[in-house]
């Protein structure tokens, strides 16, 4: 496996490696099923969609619906106009969504159609809606077409209003619907009136009931994200991820957020729980308090068969950091930290974490890396779990290193989606899959007079 | 109403005068009937189709082991098709890029001022690192909008390292479909690899290169495996668990077999001109056509070493896996299926469900061309749309040093009318009366068809397989073969029976309706009795 990867490290300055990222688009998408009743359309040639809806469908093990506007070559040299306006007719007609999101690709970006101009010369049936947003495949990576398409959203659709509605918006950040999911469940707990947005639970894990539904009953209504415009308040979840759509919220509607990380992790759910409660004045309830106490617990116990041991974390940047603050609770290094998203901010947080336990001069922490590099580092010096990716697996494998998998995407496991990593809970689940990792291994490893039947 | 106009019923009328000539109710059993294929998709309906870079990359060059195949363009279609199409590949010589994903990650620098600088960096860097003996290098969208010499690149690149390099301008939006993307890799490969190297074929070896067979679930394995026992050569396969080193000298066969006639029928033809070989349409899905096609290459090459030990192969195979067979034709009988794939798998996949005494009764493809459908004998009638015209027709030429003939033309003739020499009769053909058949299938018409047909089992692909199961058809998928395989030849074809017979038999089917839904469990007591 992996065999041709060579330990020594060269500089490269153009070729790309096993990248750990992809395009803008995806991510776009994937926000985009985040709305009720809302068709994904993407501006493009019908690769770009055919590729993404089939890697959401093998995430999520769910259909990823979405449309194309087909570009033939013509339309490369004429401009894609024609083509968006027929494919929103036919989507309306046809699949009868409420709202139609459109995302450019590298394609309509090289040629600099201009959707906000086409959009308004569409005749949209009343009552329905069309937006769009830029996700240029050559800036950034998924997770910047996650963020770009919620603010298309919020700038299409958000309205400004001069009484305070009372919400509390929540944005989850590129996460599973497993995790909005618990996310909304503490926000209930602590008595928030709350709208998330997006919230992909109810629509990337809809239950099987012998019935096609093309819209399930999941995901953030338009008229919700209207009232974002006068929320009271935003709770945006990924330092990373939540900068764009806080600034356009507050540059259209006024409105404030409090941007912080992903709850992942004991302290970073803390944190989330306060910011709730600050705003909503309501007691934490002994059930919360409990879990905590449970994990806390979990964690002591098991304290010893993780402490001291190096952990290489990869994926998305707040995913990385979520996950980098929970192992350090368990007193474990976070030896590589590594997103291939290209954003400089990733660093700079990385480091205040790291300091924080005074750890930073032990750790590699790269922007804009990719699975080759994180590979020739293990190989110069190793680490004692994987947390990531389901491509990381090519790395476990080659260098006999457990694997944990987390965050996006995750390709070759099942029931993933629907379960948390944030929140206690999440944290709880974390917690046994990377002492269950560490420990399975070194059952398989050790010699027979070793194996403990009480760990 | 017919079922084809239930289908079209709710079309608005443009969608409609588009569509009706994709979707086609056979009136008589192998009767073909002119269907329309190859054209533009309609803009917004949910299509299967990939694109003209997944057509060449993803399908045709993605599965060659020893080369190292660049994506030139931003990180995307590069990272889609990294180890998603299950191609196997085995590492005899230690140089298995299969693993890998090569990209040149455009940034926004780069498409405003141009990606060839850092393209030839990229290549520099691969050298230098893995010192691979041939570089692939595969255009996205944005290249060919931006203008970026691809082709002066690999001519470059060729000179500064000494190394073979070829590139293939297949940006999306090339062509209508993946189906570009092949006739593109086809003709790369045609110009530069074959018959660039300088084996010599051995007489009465009976060599056969293997055509159009990509080792997904190692299939081309399983088949390789057969036709070595019988005593046959396999020299290459394309592309599946292929190498460039071994398609340098893949002139030297003696036959071509060809597998999935939409993706390399191009390959097939030229080298039949350039060299001389002839191709045969072989199928080895399914019991009967698996045999089929053994017993015509036995009459081809007429050796009765070969003849007998055809027979002997076909005894032992069909015997080995005969008992576990007939539980499953059991468990499968008079079930009904609808199969949707890209360009020739629906038309192979027939038989064997026959075989298992499933009935199709919904067939479509994605990517197919007319002649897919109806046969070989309608290619001179195709008009080529402004579409098609756009990919590049390459013209060879007969190499007077490599070109040789196995059989003669008067023998030729003669096997011509007894096997399916240079033929292929479509897919038509093989369905009966009233099935229907659909090209460029879309979301709305296989839930359409779903409601209609309400098939047993679903054949398909990612993108609707989900759709299906929530449906309550069972599902799976004949892309990747739901990571299972292989399904060709006898042992392949137990292997399929068992995995269509989980699909449709799983409990959790019986589990979906909740039992409160149709028990009451509300306990009342009726007038106040005590």
């Amino acid at each position: 496996m992996l065999d041709l990867t060579p330990k020594e490290i060269t500089e490269r300055k153009a070729l790309r490696i096993n990248p750990c990222k992809t395009c803008q688009p995806v991510g776009a998408l994937y926000c985009a099923l985040g709305v009720h009743k809302c068709m994904p359309h993407s501006h493009g040639s019908q690769g770009c969609v055919s590729y993404h809806r089939s890697v959401l469908a093998r995430h999520f093990k769910e259909p990823a619906i979405a449309t194309t506007s087909s570009f033939s070559e013509g339309a490369c040299v004429f401009g894609g106009g024609s083509n968006v306006k027929t494919a929103v007719k036919n989507i309306f007609d046809i699949y009868d969504p409420d709202i139609i999101a459109c995302h450019t690709t590298c394609l309509s970006e090289t040629i600099g159609d201009d959707l906000n101009t086409y959009i308004q010369q569409m005749d949209i049936p009343q009552g329905k809606y069309v937006i769009h947003c830029n996700t240029p495949s050559y800036v950034g990576s998924h997770v910047n077409g996650f963020f770009n398409m919620m603010a298309g959203f919020i700038e299409y659709l958000a309205e400004k209003a001069d009484t305070c509605n009372g919400k509390i918006g929540i944005f989850p950040g590129f996460v599973n619907p497993g995790d909005m999911r618990e996310m909304k469940r503490i926000a209930g707990l602590v008595k928030a009136d709350y709208i998330m947005f997006p919230d992909t639970s109810g629509v990337m894990d809809a239950p099987i009931t012998g019935r096609y539904e093309m819209y399930p009953k999941g995901g953030t209504t338009i008229a919700n994200i209207k009232k974002l415009g006068a929320a009271r308040k935003i709770i945006a979840l990924g330092e990373i991820t939540e900068q764009e759509p806080c600034m356009v919220l507050k540059r259209k509607c006024g409105i404030e957020s409090n941007i912080m990380p992903l709850p992942i992790g004991i302290t970073n759910t803390d944190e989330y729980i306060m910011a709730l409660t600050r705003l909503t004045n309501a007691e934490v309830p002994y059930s919360l308090e409990e879990e905590r106490g449970q994990i806390v617990d979990i964690m002591l116990d098991s304290s010893a068969y993780v402490f001291g041991k190096k952990v290489a974390i990869y994926g998305d940047p707040d995913t990385v950091l979520g996950i980098a603050s929970l192992v350090l609770e368990m007193g474990m290094i976070p030896k590589y930290m590594l997103t291939g998203t290209p954003m400089d901010a990733f660093a700079k947080k990385a480091k205040t974490l790291l300091d924080k336990y005074g750890v930073y001069d032990q750790c590699k922490v790269k922007a804009a890396g990719d699975l080759f590099e994180l590979h020739q580092w293990i190989k110069n010096e190793t680490v004692d779990i994987l947390i990531g990716t389901t491509y990381g697996k090519q790395i476990a494998k080659a260098e006999d290193i457990p694997i944990v998998r987390a965050g996006f995407p995750v390709l070759d496991r099942h029931a993933h989606a629907l379960q948390p990593i944030v929140g206690y809970k999440g944290a709880l689940r974390l917690v046994e899959m990377i002492l269950n990792a560490i420990l399975d291994k070194q059952d398989r490893i050790c010699a027979d007079e070793d194996l403990e039947i009480v760990l | 109403m017919q079922e084809r106009e239930k289908i079209l019923d709710n079309y608005t009328a443009k969608v409609f005068k588009n569509r009706k000539d994709h979707i086609v109710q056979l009136e008589e059993s192998g009767a073909s009937q002119e269907i329309a294929a190859n054209s533009r998709s309609v803009p917004g309906m949910m299509i299967n189709r990939g694109c003209c870079y997944a057509g060449c990359k993803g399908v045709v060059l993605g599965p060659l082991r020893d080369v190292v195949t660049i994506t030139h363009g931003p990180v995307g279609c590069g990272f889609y098709s990294w180890g998603t199409r299950r191609n196997k590949a085995n590492n005899p010589d230690g140089r298995n890029f299969i693993q890998y994903c090569f990209t040149t990650d455009m940034q926004e620098s780069d498409i405003v001022f141009g990606g060839e600088k850092k393209l030839k960096q990229a290549i520099k860097e691969a050298v230098e690192l893995f010192h691979p003996e041939c570089i692939l290098i595969c255009s996205t969208c944005p290249i060919g909008l931006i203008g970026d010499d691809i082709q002066a690149v690999a001519t470059w690149a060729q000179e500064a390292f000494k190394i073979q390099c070829v590139a293939f301008s297949c940006e999306g939006y090339r062509g209508v479909s993946q189906s570009a993307g092949h006739h593109i890799a086809n003709n790369g490969l045609m110009k530069h690899i074959i018959g660039t190297g300088n084996a010599v074929a051995h007489a009465g070896k009976h060599t056969v290169n293997i055509l159009g067979e990509y080792n997904i679930g190692g299939d081309g394995w399983e088949t390789s495996r057969v036709l070595k026992r019988i005593g046959y050569e396999v020299l290459n396969v394309f592309t599946g668990d292929g190498s460039y080193e071994g398609i340098k000298d893949s002139h030297i066969a003696d036959l071509n077999l060809v597998m999935c006639h939409r993706s390399i029928n191009y390959i097939a033809e030229m080298m039949k001109t350039k060299y001389g070989i002839d191709w045969l349409k072989v199928n080895c899905i399914g019991i009967a056509e698996t045999i089929h096609s053994l017993r015509e290459m036995a009459l081809y090459f007429n050796d009765p070493v070969i003849s007998a030990k055809t027979e002997e192969v076909i005894a032992e195979e069909y015997a080995a896996i005969a008992g576990d067979l007939e539980f499953y034709k059991e468990k499968l009988a008079g079930k009904t299926a609808g199969i949707f794939v890209g360009g020739s798998r629906t038309h192979h996949y027939q038989s064997l469900l026959k075989e298992l005494g499933v009935k199709t009764v919904i067939g479509g493809y994605e990517f197919a061309h007319r002649d897919d459908y109806e046969g070989r004998d309608v290619l001179a009638d195709i008009k080529l749309d402004a579409d098609s015209k756009n990919i590049e027709e390459i013209t060879v030429t007969k190499d007077e040093a490599k070109y040789r003939l196995v059989i003669d033309q008067e023998r030729f003739e003669e096997l011509k009318d007894q096997i399916a020499l240079e033929e292929y009769k479509g897919m038509f053909r093989d369905m009966d009366a009233g099935t229907i058949t659909v090209d460029d299938f879309n979301h709305y018409e296989t839930e359409k068809l779903i409601e209609i047909f309400k098939p047993d089992i679903f054949y398909s692909g990612i993108k609707d397989k989900y759709m299906l199961v929530k449906s309550g058809t069972p599902s799976r998928q004949l892309h990747s073969y739901d990571y299972s395989g292989p399904y060709s030849c006898f042992q392949g074809a137990l292997n399929f029976a068992r995995d269509s017979y989980m699909a449709i038999y799983a409990p959790a089917w019986g589990l979906i309706a909740a039992p409160w839904k149709t028990t009451s469990t509300l306990m009342g007591k009726i007038g106040g009795a005590q």
